[in-house]
Order: C-alpha cells, then sequence, then structure tokens
C-alpha cells in the first residue's frame, strides 16, 4: 500500500460560480483522465470524458460536501455514489481535485498496491469512495438506502447517483426504481448517463431501452432531460432537479452525452469503451483538451 | 454424559425474531429489511414496535442488501431477513460487491436453511449456503443451535462491526441451551467432554449429536461433543486441541459436504493435526419434498447416522 499523508487540515468543499472556471476544471479533469488510462494502458476514457461535465458540477458547485477529514457516514453533506464504477478515472480525478486526496495519488491508478483501484473501492480506504461498484445495476439500491438513513437521520441533504444507459439492462435497477417511488424517496437525485452505446454496439441495438422517459415516470418518478455536456444546460438541470427534491417523489435527470466529449477522435464511438489511447493519441487529445493554467499530476 | 433437559421445543427463526425485537429497544441504529417474508422470518414484532425502522422491500433481494448496504453509510445496523436461498445464492454478486468487498457492516438473516425446510422441495431447500458465504474474505458465518442460542447471536451480531450471515432454520427443535447465555462469535461451546471421538456439530444436527452422544454411551464409547456455531472464523484452538485429545473427528450439519462445516475441519485438521475425519452431510445431492423428520433420514442426517461416522472413524484412527 503506497501511504499518502492525508490532509491535516480539515478541507471545504470548493465553490466555483463561473462557467468558465468550471470548463477550465473539466478540461483539467480530461487531461488527467487521457493520462491515466494512457499511463496503464486500460481503463475506460469514452464513458468518463462523458461524464466529466456532471461530475465537476457536483463536486465544485452543486454539493455541499467535506473532502478533509472524510466521513464515510457523510453527516450532514451531500451524498455521491457512482454505480458504473469503470467510469472510476473520472471519479478519481475530480475527487482529488476537490480535494479528498492528493492529485499526485493519480499517477498510481489501476497500478499494485495503489488505492486507486480498477474500479472504486472501499478496501482500500480512498478517502470519497463509500461504496465499491464495478458489478452493474447495484448503485441505486444503495443510494435509495443512504437516502433512507439520511431521513431516519434527520439529515436533510441530498444523495446523488450516477448509472450508466446500458446498467439499465440489470433488473437490480428497476427493483430500486420500483422501490424508491413507493416508499417516497425524495432525497435522492438519480442520473442516467444517455450515451447510447455500450460494449456490443448501441444501446438500440443490445437493450432496447426504450423511451427513458415513460419508464421513469410510470415507475413514479420526476424526470428530467438535459444536455449532461454543456454547463450552461446542465447546471440549470441541476437546480431544477434539486428544487424538485422534497415533494414525495425520485428525482430522474436523464442526461445526454456525448462519450468520449472533448476529444474529436474519441467522440460518440463505443469503441472507447475500454481502451487507452497509444502515445501518438495521448499527445492528440492533450492538444485539444486545453487549459489556461495546466495543472498535470 | 451429560443431560441436556428442555422443557419446550421452538424454532430457531422464532429465536432470530425474539433477538431482533430485544434490539429494536436497545439499539436505536438497528433496522430491518425483509422481502415479503414477515411471518416466516418472525420479523412481526419489530415491524409492529419499530415501524419507522421496518423496511418492506417486496420481492426484490438483489435491491434489498444494496439497500442495507447504503443504509451502513448513516451509521445503520441493518438486518435483512428472507429464506437462506434468497439471501445467498440469489444475491450473491450483490453482498459480494455491495457488503463483503465494501466492509459493510450488514446482518444477513437467513431463515428455512438446508432440508428441514420441508414440503417446498429443492428449490428453496438451499445447502450451499455456508459455503458461499464462507468464502467471502471477512464474512463471519454463525448457524446457532436453538432458539435460545439463536436469540443471543441474533443480539451480539450487532455489537460486531462488519458483515455477518446468520443462518436458521424452519422447525422446531429442543430449546436446550441457558436462556441467558453470553453468546461469543467465533467460540465453541463444550456440550460434553469424551475421550474416544471429538463431534463438531453445527445448527440442527447440535441435537442430533447430543442424541448420538447417548446412543454412543449404551456401546461404550465416551463422545466428545462440541458445538460449532461460528463456522468462519473457526474456532480452530478448542477444535485441535479436542482432536488431539480423541484422536478421531466427526463432524455434523445441515448441508454439503462441499464447502461446509466438515469442509472447514478437513482443511484445519490436514494442515495442523492430520487425524481421520468423517462428515455427516449431504453428499452432493439437491433435497426434495417431504417432511423435515423424512428427509433427515433419507439424506442421512439422523443421530443413527452419527452413531455410524462415529463407529467408522474409530476403526481408523490408528
Amino acid at each position: 500500500m503506497h501511504h499518502f499523508s492525508q490532509p491535516v487540515e480539515a478541507k471545504a468543499a470548493p465553490q466555483v460560480e463561473s462557467v468558465d472556471e468550471l470548463k477550465q476544471i473539466a478540461s483539467q479533469v480530461r487531461r488527467d483522465i487521457v493520462r491515466m488510462v494512457h499511463a496503464v494502458n486500460s481503463g475506460h476514457p469514452g464513458g468518463s470524458l462523458g461524464c466529466t461535465d456532471l461530475l465537476v458540477a457536483l463536486y465544485f458547485k452543486v454539493m455541499k460536501h467535506t473532502p478533509a477529514p472524510f466521513d464515510m457516514n457523510g453527516t450532514g453533506q451531500d451524498l455521491f455514489f457512482l454505480s458504473n464504477g469503470h467510469i472510476s478515472p473520472v471519479f478519481y480525478s475530480v475527487l482529488a481535485r476537490s480535494g479528498y486526496f492528493p492529485v499526485s495519488e493519480l499517477s498510481t491508478f489501476r497500478k499494485l498496491n495503489s488505492r486507486l483501484q480498477g474500479h472504486p473501492a472501499t478496501h482500500e480506504y480512498l478517502p470519497g469512495v463509500r461504496i465499491a461498484s464495478g458489478s452493474l445495476g447495484q448503485g441505486l439500491s444503495v443510494a435509495a438506502g443512504a437516502a433512507q438513513a439520511k431521513k431516519l437521520n434527520g439529515d436533510d441533504r441530498t444523495v446523488f447517483v450516477l448509472m450508466g444507459d446500458g446498467e439499465l439492462e440489470e433488473g437490480q435497477v428497476w427493483e430500486a426504481a420500483l422501490y424508491a417511488a413507493h416508499h417516497k424517496i425524495d432525497n435522492l437525485i438519480a442520473f442516467v448517463d444517455r450515451n447510447g452505446q455500450q460494449i456490443d454496439g448501441s444501446t438500440d441495438e443490445i437493450g432496447g431501452l426504450g423511451d427513458l422517459r415513460a419508464k421513469f415516470e410510470a415507475f413514479g418518478w420526476k424526470v428530467l432531460e438535459a444536455d449532461g455536456n454543456q454547463f450552461e444546460t446542465l447546471l440549470p438541470a441541476l437546480e431544477e432537479a434539486q428544487s424538485l427534491t422534497g415533494q414525495g417523489k425520485p428525482v430522474m435527470v436523464l442526461m445526454d452525452t456525448q462519450m468520449g466529449y472533448g476529444v474529436d477522435f474519441m467522440m460518440g464511438s463505443h469503441k472507447w469503451h475500454g481502451v487507452a489511447p497509444n502515445d501518438e493519441q495521448l499527445e492528440k487529445a492533450l492538444q485539444q483538451l486545453e487549459v489556461k493554467e495546466n495543472s498535470d499530476y | 454424559m451429560k443431560d441436556f433437559p428442555y422443557t419446550e421445543s421452538k424454532d430457531t427463526r422464532s429465536g432470530f425474531g425474539a433477538g431482533l425485537h430485544e434490539l429494536g429497544k436497545t439499539n436505536p441504529n438497528v433496522v430491518a429489511l425483509c422481502a415479503d417474508l414477515t411471518g416466516s422470518l418472525k420479523m412481526d414484532a419489530f415491524k409492529k414496535d419499530f415501524p419507522e425502522r421496518f423496511f418492506q422491500v417486496g420481492i426484490a433481494e438483489a435491491n434489498m442488501m444494496g439497500l442495507a448496504a447504503g443504509m451502513t453509510i448513516g451509521g445503520k445496523i441493518p438486518f435483512t431477513g428472507t429464506f437462506a436461498n434468497f439471501s445467498t445464492g440469489r444475491v450473491y454478486d450483490q453482498i459480494r460487491q455491495s457488503i463483503a468487498y465494501s466492509g459493510k457492516n450488514v446482518k444477513i438473516c437467513a431463515s428455512h436453511a438446508g432440508v428441514t425446510l420441508g414440503e417446498d422441495g429443492a428449490t428453496h431447500q438451499i445447502l450451499e449456503d455456508v459455503g458461499m458465504m464462507k468464502m467471502l474474505p471477512h464474512m463471519t458465518v454463525i448457524n446457532p443451535c436453538d432458539f435460545n442460542q439463536t436469540k443471543a447471536a441474533t443480539i451480539a451480531i450487532a455489537d460486531y462491526e462488519g458483515p455477518v450471515y446468520l443462518r436458521f432454520g424452519r422447525p422446531v427443535v429442543p430449546n436446550f441451551t441457558p436462556a441467558d447465555q453470553t453468546f461469543e462469535i467465533g467460540k465453541a461451546v463444550m456440550l460434553n467432554e469424551g475421550t474416544d471421538v471429538s463431534i463438531f456439530a453445527t445448527g440442527h444436527l447440535v441435537w442430533k449429536a447430543i442424541l448420538a452422544g447417548k446412543l454412543l454411551e449404551a456401546k461404550g464409547i465416551n463422545a466428545e461433543i462440541i458445538n460449532i456455531h461460528t463456522i468462519k472464523p473457526l474456532d480452530a484452538e478448542a477444535i485441535l486441541a479436542s482432536a488431539r485429545k480423541t484422536g478421531c473427528v466427526v463432524t455434523a450439519e445441515e448441508h454439503q459436504m462441499n464447502g461446509g462445516l466438515g469442509d472447514a475441519v478437513a482443511q484445519l485438521l490436514a494442515r495442523h493435526e492430520p487425524l481421520p475425519l468423517e462428515m455427516v452431510a449431504i453428499d452432493d445431492s439437491f433435497g426434495e419434498s417431504g417432511t423435515p423428520d423424512q428427509l433427515m433420514e433419507k439424506y442421512g442426517l439422523t443421530e443413527h447416522d452419527v452413531v455410524k461416522a462415529v463407529e467408522a472413524v474409530i476403526k481408523r484412527r490408528k
């Protein structure tokens, strides 16, 4: 196990207001993602790049959270669960850059003895991770349970959870969807990363997900749709989602994204689901992911 | 041979229900989840007196395991309740990832384990659950023998931090262990000291081992009988000490030979004290419909089967 010194002093969550600044952070996170997967020639860049804007918006603006000292119970904090654990690169980068652990630790991603396992694990005690994920379909149940614990504790904060769209082919998701509505878990905001892609092809060809808005509405959820790659539309959608909490229904945001967003040759193709760029492709990607002040680890 | 008097027979699942109800009174963090089997699991009293801490999940066991994992985040101590079959095989991956690997403080409470479930047949009679659960790193596996011990175990696991699989059953069995016992996880219970053979039994087979001990006594065999209520972590010290004393071992359980208590004891002996071992267990078979007594007889899980195993193992002792 690597020993990285934990921040001694308490660290508050970053509060970024300007869209320009959020875009800069998102670009830096995308640089981290392609560099992380390139370094170990493995990992999942496509979905990570597609969900970068959501995670940056949540951790740098929307959520009330305390990166350090890390509290597993998250008392009085908003919680985020990543159900589609394979997009761990974006999760790790956002956690590090919002203060949960040193940014330099991103260099250990997927390496032996790292806290940054291929898929997120609590087993390694990485601050910011509250549940292991990777085997799909389990996160919505976990988030619903955490939301009910908050209600029992009189904690009025919100639980957020992100799932992939292909992940909705797992039956457990629908068990949880039924349960959350039936039990009026209205401190829960779920996101589906609707990029339309999964390993063997498009979600339409493979799973036939159909009209997700109609499906979740029929299950008793409040449903919003948003462009997940534009802060200008994503931020108002997040605000609206928060305003819909506490009204007796769980809230679903169907978030349209492009897999590989930000790197032109990765965009919109399932081919970059679980493939790392080579040296040349990395250089090309980094040229496209510009930042005013480079803070690469 | 010691006497084990009892005044009544009760089901171990009712011991779970009584323990859970007690916890409702004493530990405000204890919550209970059930997958549409509240009556079968004897969770009604908890539900009635602590409705805000009782969660009816419906027939959705995978979701129940995830919910329980999530509730620990917030400091709750969730007890999930359904049949052993639906508590393990049906939800193995959920337990593996969201509970065991994630180190969550969930108590998986499983009734109707084994063939004594009876007439419903093999679809519901899980005989592989102990094996599945004990293979998971850091999972504690407990199979108490009667009402009082199941109640005590239920109360004890709330104070232990970490995932636990608590296995119990449907039929009524003699309630002979003390009502005021302290349940120590991982600590074998000496029932009868003997010199000729060590019988390590768990769950419903503990009473069968006691009955066998009396039959053996009549044959001039002085059996040591130890209740292994915790299969993981195994009380290696107690097992090795007894085996060294008697020189031969019989295990008894209502479970597959593969993966059960006998398997665990065999590993221990092979590594530390190779001694002859016979196993009273299901031999690579599914169960079937029948009364619990008929099934225990057909599948070789009676006191007479324990006696036969003892006689066989004593012959093998050098």
